[in-house]
Formats: structure tokens, sequence, C-alpha cells
């Protein structure tokens, strides 16, 4: 038996290879040890250089790219125009929660200054007062994001698991990181990681079963052994079953999104929004991979499934967010309503479900970091009359609008886009979105959608009249305030922007998107 | 001209961005920016029209970029410019500028004055987006545009509280009737295929009754809120707190007349949907005579004139309900009315001025020889909207009672009864708020000092009185103004009404005088007390809005403050107290909470075995009787 | 011989071989280990050391523990990966030089980090 060299095709894997090296090289730079405010510095920039970079680089790749697609690595990894949208997506999106992580308010960062001191210690407060900080949390989010570029390109179930654990494993440490009510935020973290090793090793059980019945790992023969090998298709088809609980997971589709509202609520805010935009569309990215190249042929099979999983998935997260009182379980479980329509335009099985699916989670991913931006800059006051924790309770958003009318707009547009209000890029979304599945006979799925998305206006909308129409409680005038630093202000600025101009001209990223509807296997 | 139509909507929508955005420096000369960006959109209107009179193809659609592109739903930006559309620009335009120039001096003085200018160049350029719109999409677009500057410029001194709230309210109405205009958008998508006039008028006559209906129906929705129309009229009168040049242009003039708009632009719609048209005309009677009514009892000079322009609307609705017969004479109305509304705003704004912000017309009085250019210019104004011969309320309100009498039936005895009715009471309405203010003898509080103002607000006030008496007849003679929009309204032979034509004119006029001569003894003659008199019930519901407030609060504000209440006591004791409780008993508690949370992720795992089974058992269903296992 | 035995047949030898050594070690030590109990020698690990100290409590765990076992899987996935490469050698040729040299010096940052941040500090 002899060994032949991989050939690996370097241009289409230099986006990834950026992100990674500017990863390792924040590592080096914690080596060195420098200062505080020289290593937050360094992280900061280099990590935006990298994340900007990497979308340039991508973005490159579009025009240089061999036909329709390139095999990076051999049929393992491949890299096409589809990936490429969704990579260029993915690191805007982690330059975006990048400047949200760097944001500081009254001197101190969204993360602990000590993460090893146990909350409320001696150790804690001291390192609280000496300043430290943790900007490990900049290479941290750097091997997560890099893992997720290169999510969108894999096609073998092997290496779709290390890329899986390369996304999640950073995660899980940021979850636990929060500056403020550390020990919700380690709690949220426990749960994650326990329910992502779940998750992992369903996958795992997934992959091992397609394994026994298609013999390979790679997406393209598993889909011709799906033909080929008879009396093995159970085999495969249960193993696709639970593969894809290991990807709906990340997705936070129902019954797997139990983690999701804990999780968003405990993170930082900024890995919230990070996690909320950036993880989902790395998912959806993998799933639609899996889906329509590796067991496209199971589609009458697999159908029911993800149809009850979309229809529990949209009705789950509209019903529970009615009830929440808390802005960021809110947000989370909106983000899973939203999973659900997402899926709705995947399930379709469909070429424009590509497209759709690239632009809805555009939408909804500028959105949410947005949102969250917001939130973060909404602080309780302590009693000694510094800025305390985020005000995320609802009642405490009354009368926002009058606080801060900027901010307050711009959550208004945000919510208003999740609502799918026309004129805001999420109505575009969910029309491409359920069009597709429309148009491929999956219309009782449409009616649920619309339904859903109709009640989910509702939680939408009573955000924003707590904003706009009713007063500032007498006994909260002075116990919230609203801070306005300068990178969630730019994020808020730029995706409000994006937000408002997606759904007026959407015409320009519809274009793009569609061209970019091509798999290549 | 017509290849920079665009240019109308263009100059005042960057005139709007350069004044909001330039800050102080603009404050010395910002406003004649704002009049200059309005003047390019009236000059344009001009140009537009001579070259299309000079056409024989009286409709032009322009292309302007591919808004929507792909897919079923293709929707480009593009502007439609034929007889109906070009009305309006030249409306909008000329009375828009004149209300510019009126402005610059009623509110000098104002620290936000080039802010106010700002709004009122974005009110113009939405407006006009949403009549040359060639699509109900753009009009949309235009729509909920001139919907946010209204709610802009009625809560322009939000230092106010009222007047916030009032712009709260227009602004919560109109979004009820902006729903109806969104499903109609969403209908003609589903059965029609298309969201652009020319799409849907080529299919509208293939569709089904039901379809038509339906979309009619929303479409009159939108037209209620928009148009201030039973039942969503209740926030017109409050609208009032704007500055008055915003309730002559937008609250009078022109926004207020949109729905009236859409509803004859939609026409071939509601070709084929006979129940929907019925329903526009009786909600345009009912309105006329509730406008009337309410006129009648308001001491607010403003909100008389509120009340009036509901009515006069519902004069419009009603003419546009009759279908085709009536669709050209509601725009000629729209049109007069424009004129002379705006000039008896302007005019009401004049004493104002000179009052000191007085709005009591009780303390009013005698004013006619000290303000005498507002005397001459609301008197000619007062005499159109009653429709006294020769002035123009004259030849649009008159044709319109004509028309509501033609049918078969009771229907032209009820809508022809309800429109005479109405003209009756409009002439004791109007001669009251006339007879009262510049009449009778002077009522004023200590230390007025009633006087004309300056150049720059009687000119406008001039040239709008001259519109007022010599419109309606310029557009009477030969039919031109019936003639013109022909291409949109379609060409009817009319039928003859169920009344001879020179009764019903009797029969007005007669009515007209009656209206005056009481308004005369009463208000000119006799005394008029200085605070408004106890009064019969009848009076008081009217001075009251027939309590338009409190039933809407019964029917939808208490329901929904209910359950805001409810939702914020349960934050307040019940969360919070929760949250309370918790922290007090951490201590006791603490072993408990930790086994949950522990039992927590537990069960999430538990939830999530469980709907592995769940689709696996789903998935082994689906391949049942395959013969794989 | 070997050719027609079945290739399961080591594994199932391996197996039972792990068993006995298994339940011998307990079974033997019962019969001739000296029996002088005392509370360390009861723990569930005969390390001195409690073995989750007041976990149950609500106290924590000394930071060194995970510093020890990351230390430990620094080193342990080196050799892992390092043996089948030394074995595999002449087959992989250069490539799997070049792979397993920028291998050992990515893992090499993580261990330096490690060390200059006081992980070796006792």
């Amino acid at each position: 038996m002899t060994f032949e060299s991989p050939i690996i095709e370097w241009a289409p894997l230099a986006p990834v290879l950026i992100v990674f090296a500017a990863a390792v090289l924040g590592i080096v730079i914690e080596t060195a040890d420098p200062k505080v405010w020289i290593r937050r510095r360094l992280q900061v920039a280099l990590a935006l250089v990298a994340t900007l970079a990497a979308a340039a680089t991508a973005a490159l790749q579009w025009s240089v790219l061999d036909g329709d697609g390139t095999r990076v690595v051999v049929d393992r990894i491949i890299c096409d125009r589809h990936s490429l949208i969704w990579m260029v997506m993915i690191a805007v999106f982690a330059a975006l929660a990048i400047l949200l992580f760097s944001s500081r308010v009254g001197g101190d960062d969204a993360f602990a200054p000590l993460a090893a001191a146990a909350p409320g210690s001696e150790e804690e407060r001291e390192a609280s007062e000496k300043g430290l900080a943790q900007t490990e949390v900049f290479p941290l989010a750097l091997f997560s994001v890099g893992g997720m570029m290169l999510f969108t390109m894999v096609s073998d179930t092997l290496i779709l698991f290390i890329v899986l654990e390369l996304i999640s494993l950073p995660l899980y440490v940021l979850v636990a990181l929060s500056r403020r009510r550390r020990l919700l935020s380690q709690e949220a973290a426990l749960k994650y990681f326990l329910m992502g090793a779940f998750a992992s090793a369903v996958y795992l059980f997934g992959a091992a079963l397609i394994y026994g019945g298609a013999f390979s790992t790679s997406f393209t023969i598993i889909d011709t052994a799906i033909v080929q090998y008879h009396g093995r298709e159970a085999l495969v088809l249960v193993g696709t079953v639970l593969a894809l609980v290991g990807l709906l997971f990340k997705l936070g589709a129902v019954p797997f999104h139990a983690w999701t509202p804990d999780a968003y609520q405990g993170a930082p805010t900024p890995v919230t929004a990070f996690m909320a935009a950036a993880t989902k569309a790395a998912a959806v990215a993998a799933l639609i991979r899996f889906l329509y190249l590796a067991v496209h042929r199971f589609e009458w099979e697999i159908a029911p499934v993800l149809w009850t999983i979309a229809i529990a998935t949209m009705l789950v997260g509209t019903v529970a967010a009615i009830v929440q009182t808390d802005i960021k379980r809110m947000l989370a479980y909106s983000s899973i309503a939203h999973g659900g329509f997402v899926l709705v335009a995947v399930t379709s099985f469909e070429r424009e479900a590509l497209s759709a699916a690239v632009f809805y989670m555009l939408a909804y991913g500028l959105a949410t970091l947005g949102a969250f931006a917001v939130v973060g800059q909404v602080r309780e006051v302590t009693k000694d009359g510094s800025l305390g924790a985020e005000a995320t309770r609802l009642g405490q958003w009354a009368g926002l609008g009058r606080r801060s009318p900027w901010m307050a707009t711009a959550m208004a547009v945000f919510l208003l886009s999740f609502a799918g209000i026309p004129l805001t890029a999420g109505f575009i979304g969910k029309y491409v979105a359920f069009k597709a599945a429309f148009d491929s006979g999956g219309w009782p799925l449409v009616v649920v959608a619309v339904l859903a998305a109709v009640v989910a206006v509702f939680f939408y909308v009573r955000v924003i009249v707590l904003m706009f129409l009713t007063p500032v409680p007498e006994d909260l005038k002075d116990a919230v305030e609203v801070t306005e630093s300068t990178g969630p202000s730019l994020v808020v600025g730029i995706t409000a922007l994006a937000t408002v101009l997606l759904g007026v001209v959407p015409s320009v990223v519809l274009d793009l998107a569609s061209n970019a509807a091509i798999l290549v296997p | 001209m017509l290849s920079v139509t665009w240019l109308a909507i263009a100059a005042p929508l960057g005139s709007a961005a350069v004044l909001l955005l330039g800050g102080r420096r603009l404050d010395r000369w910002g406003h004649w920016l704002a009049v200059a960006a309005s003047t390019t959109s009236a000059v344009v209107g001009v140009g537009v029209m001579a070259d299309l009179l000079s056409r024989s193809d009286r409709a032009v659609q322009q292309h302007l970029f591919d808004w929507i592109p792909g897919g079923e739903l293709e929707v480009s930006a593009g502007l439609l410019v034929d007889p109906l559309s070009v009305s309006f620009l030249l409306l909008v335009g000329v009375v828009g500028t004149l209300i510019h120039v009126y402005s610059v001096a009623y509110m000098e003085g104002d620290p936000r004055r080039r802010t106010f200018f700002a709004y009122l160049n974005l009110f113009v350029a939405a407006m006009l987006l949403l009549v040359l719109a060639d699509s109900y999409l753009l009009l949309f677009v235009g729509w909920e545009g001139v919907g946010l500057a209204s709610y802009l410029l009625i809560g322009f001194w939000n230092q106010n509280p009222p007047f916030a709230s009032a712009a709260n309210k227009a602004f919560v109405v109109n979004r009820i009737g902006d729903v109806g205009l969104v499903l109609a958008l969403g209908l003609m998508f589903a059965h029609l295929g298309s969201v652009d006039f020319a799409g849907v008028f080529a299919s509208a006559p293939t569709a089904s009754e039901g379809v038509l209906t339906a979309i009619g129906l929303m479409l009159l929705l939108a037209a209620c809120g928009k148009s201030a129309q039973f039942p969503l009229q209740s926030w017109l009168g409050d609208a009032m707190a704007g500055p008055t040049p915003v309730s002559a242009l937008i609250h009078a003039a022109t926004m207020v007349t949109a729905g009236v708009y859409l509803i004859v632009r939609s026409g071939p719609v509601y070709a084929g949907a006979p129940t929907a048209l019925l329903l526009v005309a009786i909600v345009g009677a009912i309105t006329l005579l509730f406008g009337a009514v309410v006129g009648m009892a308001k001491d607010d000079i403003k909100r008389v004139l509120a009340a009036s322009t509901i009515s006069q609307i519902g004069y419009m609705m009603l003419a546009a309900g009759l279908g085709p017969v009536g669709f050209a004479f509601a725009i000629f109305h729209l049109i007069t009315h424009g004129f002379f509304k705006a000039g008896l705003f302007l005019g009401a704004g004049s004493v104002m001025h000179g009052m000191g912000d007085q709005v009591d017309m009780r303390r009013f009085g005698g004013l006619a020889t000290l303000m005498k250019v507002t005397w001459v210019t609301m008197g000619l104004g007062w005499l159109a909207i009653l429709g006294v011969p020769p002035f123009s309320g004259f030849w649009s309100k008159d044709r319109i009672i004509e028309v509501a009498f033609i049918g078969e039936g009771m229907k032209p005895w009820l809508l022809g009864g309800a429109a005479l009715l109405g003209a009756g009471l409009t002439a004791y309405y109007m001669s009251r708020l006339f007879f009262m203010t510049f009449h009778g003898k002077g009522r004023w509080t200590e230390g007025q000092h009633p006087h004309e103002a300056s150049a720059l607000m009687t000119v406008p006030m001039i040239i709008l009185a001259v519109g007022s008496a010599a419109l309606g007849l310029i557009f009477a003679i030969g039919d031109s103004f019936v003639t013109w929009l022909e291409p949109v309204t379609g060409h009817v032979t009319h039928e003859d009404p169920v009344l001879a034509v020179p009764v019903i004119m009797t029969l007005t006029l007669v009515l007209v005088a009656l209206g005056i001569g009481l308004a005369y003894r009463q208000y000119a003659l006799l005394p008029v007390p200085e605070t408004a008199p106890v009064a019969s019930l009848a009076v008081q519901a009217a001075r009251k809005d027939l309590y338009q407030d409190s039933v809407n609060s019964v029917l939808l504000e208490y329901p929904g403050q209910t359950l805001t209440r409810t939702l914020v006591f349960a934050d307040a004791k019940v969360v919070d107290g929760a949250v309370n409780a918790v922290a007090a008993g951490t201590v006791g508690l603490g072993g408990l909470v930790r086994r949950l949370q522990a039992g927590r992720v537990r069960s999430y795992a538990a939830m999530m075995l469980v709907g592995v089974v769940v689709v696996l058992g789903i998935v082994i269903l689906a391949i049942n009787g395959k013969g794989w296992f | 011989m070997t050719e027609h035995m079945n290739p399961y047949v080591p594994i199932l030898v391996m197996i039972g071989v792990a068993t006995a050594l298994a339940v011998a070690g307990v079974v033997v030590s019962r019969f001739i280990g000296p029996h002088r109990y005392n509370k360390a020698k009861l723990s569930p690990y005969e390390s001195g050391m409690e073995a989750t100290p007041g976990a149950a409590g609500g106290g924590r765990v000394p930071i060194r523990y995970y510093l020890i076992a990351m230390t430990f899987i620094v080193f342990d996935i080196e050799i892992v990966f390092l043996y089948p490469w030394a074995i595999a050698y002449e087959r992989l040729s250069l490539f799997g030089l070049v792979a397993i040299l920028s291998f050992l010096a990515l893992i090499t940052v993580p261990f330096v980090y490690e060390w200059r941040r006081g992980g070796f500090d006792w």
C-alpha cells in the first residue's frame, strides 16, 4: 500500500487559514503577557483585521473560482459559490461581533476579569479592581469563526464532526465568561456543554451508521451508495436521522433547543450575539450541504421528520417567546422560531431554497447582532451610581424611546425585521423562504409558518409599544441608563442601515444569493 | 418635462435630507431652500401637464429601477403619469408651495423652523410618490411616508403632552387602515399575480367577484384610515394640534384625500365588486353627515374646519362610491376643496395669528373691519364651500348631489337625501364660523390687538381665494375637467337622476339659504355668549364628537390597556416578587434550587432523547412497507 | 495455522485475559492483602486526597487539577499522533514530515502559553 499525498488547493482555504493563523498569533500575544491595555488593543486589531481579511479573500475567490467550484481536499472539502457566500457572511458577522466584544462600558468589558476566580470571591474583586482582563476571548472567538467558515465547505461526515467540535469548544468557554451574573453564566456554559456533548455523541453514532451502510464518510460516495447497496438503506437512513439531530442541535431546533434560552441568557451579550448570528448561519450552511449533497435521495423519507421539526420549532419558539419577561430570553426563543422559519425553506429540496436560506440568515443575523448590541447598552444603575449589569427585564425597557431615541428606533427596526414587516430585510427573507417551500408543494408548512409569523408580531410589537408609548416608570427613572459606546453604536448603525437597505432594495443581494445557489458535489 | 417627472419627488426629498442633516448653519436660509424645492415640484407639474396635453396617449409609464426582481413577484419602481396623477401633482405642488411661503412667516420665531420645513418637504415628496407610483407597492411606500410626515408634524410641538398624544392617536388609527392596504396587497398578489396597476387592472376582469370584493373592502379600510372616514375618523380633530399650515396642507388639502385617490385609482377593481362600491358610498354618506353634525357644535375654529374636512371628504367618498359616474366629480371636488379648504385654514391661521393664538370662536367677533384681507379671502372660501353659484363648490358639490340621485330603488333617495341634507348643514356651520369670527360684537379677551398679517401670509391666501372663486367655473366650462380625466375614469353617459336636475338645484340652494339665514340670525344679529351655554343632549353629544372617543375606548382601548396593565402588573408583582422571594430565601432554598437545576439539565437531555426516538419513529413509519428492514 | 484462524479470535482471547486479570486482581487482593482500614483507605480513590473536596456542598476543586489535566492532554495528543507517524514515516515521506512538524509547532503554542501564564508555578 502506497500513500499518495493529497493535493490541496490552498487558495480557497486562505480565508480559513487567515483566521486560524490570527487565532494562534493571538495566543502567542497572550504568551508574551504584555500590559492589559496593549494586549487588548493588539487582540482587537488582530481579530478585526483577520475577520475582514477573511471576508475579503473569500469575496475575491468568487471571481477567481475555477468553474463553479474547487475540490480543496479531494472530495472531502469543496469550495463553491454557495460556501463562499456563507463564508463572507460569517466573517462579516464575526467582525461585527468582535466590535461588540471590544466594547467597554464604564471601563469594564463584558467578560470576567479572572475567569478562574470563584464568583463573588475575594480574588475576583481584586482582579476587577486591578483591571485585569481575559483577552483570550478574541483568539477563542477566532478559532470558532475559522471552524464555522470551514464548516460551510465540508463534504465529509467525519471532518464535519471535527469541525463541529472546533466550533463548539471555544463557545462553551466563551459562554462561561460573563462579567456580571457569573453563576448564571457558568451554569449556562455547563448546560450548553453537557447538551452539546450529548448531541455530538448522537451525531457520531449517526455518522458511524452511515459509514456502516455506505462504507464511506464522503458525501459524494454516500449519495451514490444509497442507490448502489440494496439492503443497507435502512442503516444509512437511521444514520442520517441521527446525524441530522447533531446539526439541528446547533440550529436550536425543537426538541433539541432546550439549551438555547439558558445559554443565550447566561452568556455575555456579545457572545450571545455572535452565537445567535454566526453559529446559526454556519449550522444552516452545513445542514444544507449534508441534506442536499449526501442524502437528498432520502428526500421523501426524511421530509416528515423535517416537517415535524420545523413546525414544532416555529410553534414552540413563538409561543414560548410570548410569555418571556426577559429581553434576552425572549430574543433566544425568537431565534429558535427563526430557526424553524429557515427550516421551512430548507425542507423544500429546491435550488431556490439555497438562495432563500442565505438571504434569510443574512437578514436574521444582522438584526440579531443589532438587537443584542442594543441589549448590551441598556444598563442598570447600582446604588452607588455606577453602571451595573444589563437591564434585561422587559419592564426596565419602558420608555426607552425617551431615554435614547436612536437606540430605541434602531431596536424597533430590528424587531420589525424579526417580525417580517415590509420594507425591512426580514420581510423579504420570509417571503423568499416561504415561497421556496410553497413552490415545492409545502403549503401546509407555509400556512403554519405564516400563522406563527403573525403571532410573533405580537411580542415584537409589544416591546416597541413598551419603548415608545409607555412612560418611564417613576421608580426606574434613575435606575436604568442607556450608554452609547462607540463599538456597539457602530454595530447598531451598520446593522440597522443594512436591515432597511436589504428591505428596500433587496435585488443586489438576492441576485448574488441566486448566483450562489450552486452546490458542487 | 415628462422625462424629469422624478425630479418632482427628488427635489423635496433631497431638500428634506439637506435640511435635516445640515444642522444649524442652515437656520438662516433653509426655509427658502424648502420653498424652492416645493416650487420645483410645482413647475415640473405644470411642465408635465403641458407635455401630456400635447400627446394623444394620455398615460405614460416610466421605469425607474428594478426594485424586487426575480421569481413570481417582480416589482419595478416606476412612475405613472396620467391625468389623474398630474391633477394631484399640480394640486400638491401649487397648494404646497403657497403653504410653504405662508409658513415662512407663520413659523417665524419658532426655534425649530428648519426642522419644520424639512418635514414639510418630506411630506411633499412622499405625497407625490404616493400619487405618481405605478404600483400598489410603491404607493404603499408613499402612503407610509405621508403617514410618517403627518405624525411628525402633528406632534411638532411635542413639548405639549396632549399634542404628542394627538400625534400618537393619528399614528395608531392610521396603522389600522394600513393593515387594510397590506392585506389588499397580499390578496392582489395571491389572486391577481401582480401588484402593479397595469397587471392588477389587466387581470381584475377575470377574477372572481369574491376576491375583488375582498380587495375592495380592504382598500376601503385603508382609505377610511387615511381619509378620516367613518369609523376611523376620530384622529383628524385631534390632528389640529399641529401648526396651522400643516392642517391646511396635510389635514385638509392633500393627504387626507389620498383615500379618495386610492378608491378612484382602483376603479377597475371596484368595477367587479358592486357590493364593495356600495359600501364606499354608504361610508361616504354616513361620514358627511357625521362631520357636519359635529361641525355645528364645535367652538374651536380649527376643529370646525376639521369636522368640515371630514364631511367634505365624505362627499368625495360618496361620489367615488357611485362608480365611474362619480369618479370624475369626486376628483373635481377634491381639487376645488383642496383650494378653498386650504384657503379657509390659512385664514383661520391668520385670525389666530392676529388674536394671539386664540382658537375659541366665542372670543372672536367683529374682525371684519380689522382684518380686511382675511375677511375677504375667507369669505370667498366660505361661499365656495357653501356651493353658492358661481363659486367653485357650486360646480363640484352640486354635481355630486345630482349624481347621488341617480339609480334605482331606495338607494338614490337615501344617498341623495343625505347629500342634500349635508349641504344645508354645511351652510349652517360654515356660516356660523364666519359670522362668529368676523361679525357681531368683539368678544376679545383683554390685551388683544387684532391685526392683519404680513404679505408673506396674505399673498398665498389671496391666490388660494382666487382659486376658490374661479377654479370651479374654469373646470366646469364644457365639462373640461371631466373630459380631461376620462382616460382614467372612463367615459360614461349620464343617466337621469330620479328628480329633475333643476329641482335638485333649487332644493339645494333653498337649504343653503336657510342655513345661512339661521346662522346669521343666531350669530350675527343676536349676541353670542362668551362661554358655551348649557345645551340639549343632542348638542352636547355633537360637542363631544358624537362620543367617538368613548366608543373607541370601549371597543379598542380598554381591552388593549387592560392587557398591557396585566402584563406590567405581572411583571412588577409576580415576576419581581418571585425574584425577590428567591433572593431572600436563597440560603434556605439553595440546596433545593441546585437540585432543581441539576434536574433541569437532566430533563433537557431527556427531552432530547425523546426527540431522537420520536424522529426515528417518524422515519420508520415513513418507510414502512418498503421492506428495508 | 494462522491463515485458517478467524481474525477475531485474538481479540476474544484479549478480552478474556483482560477480564481474568481484572477480576483476579480484586479477588486475590481480598484474600492475601492485610486488612487494616482507615479513613483514607476507605475513600474511593486511595490517594490521600478527597475525591471531590466538598463538591456537593458548594466548594471548589483546586485549579491545579485542571492544569495537570491540560498539560497531560497536550503531551498525550502529541504522542497519539507521533506514534503512527513514526511507524508510517517511510511511506508518508515529506508531506508527513511537514504535517507533523507544523502540528508540533502548533501544539507548542498552548504549552508555552500555560508556562508563561504561570501554569507551572506551584
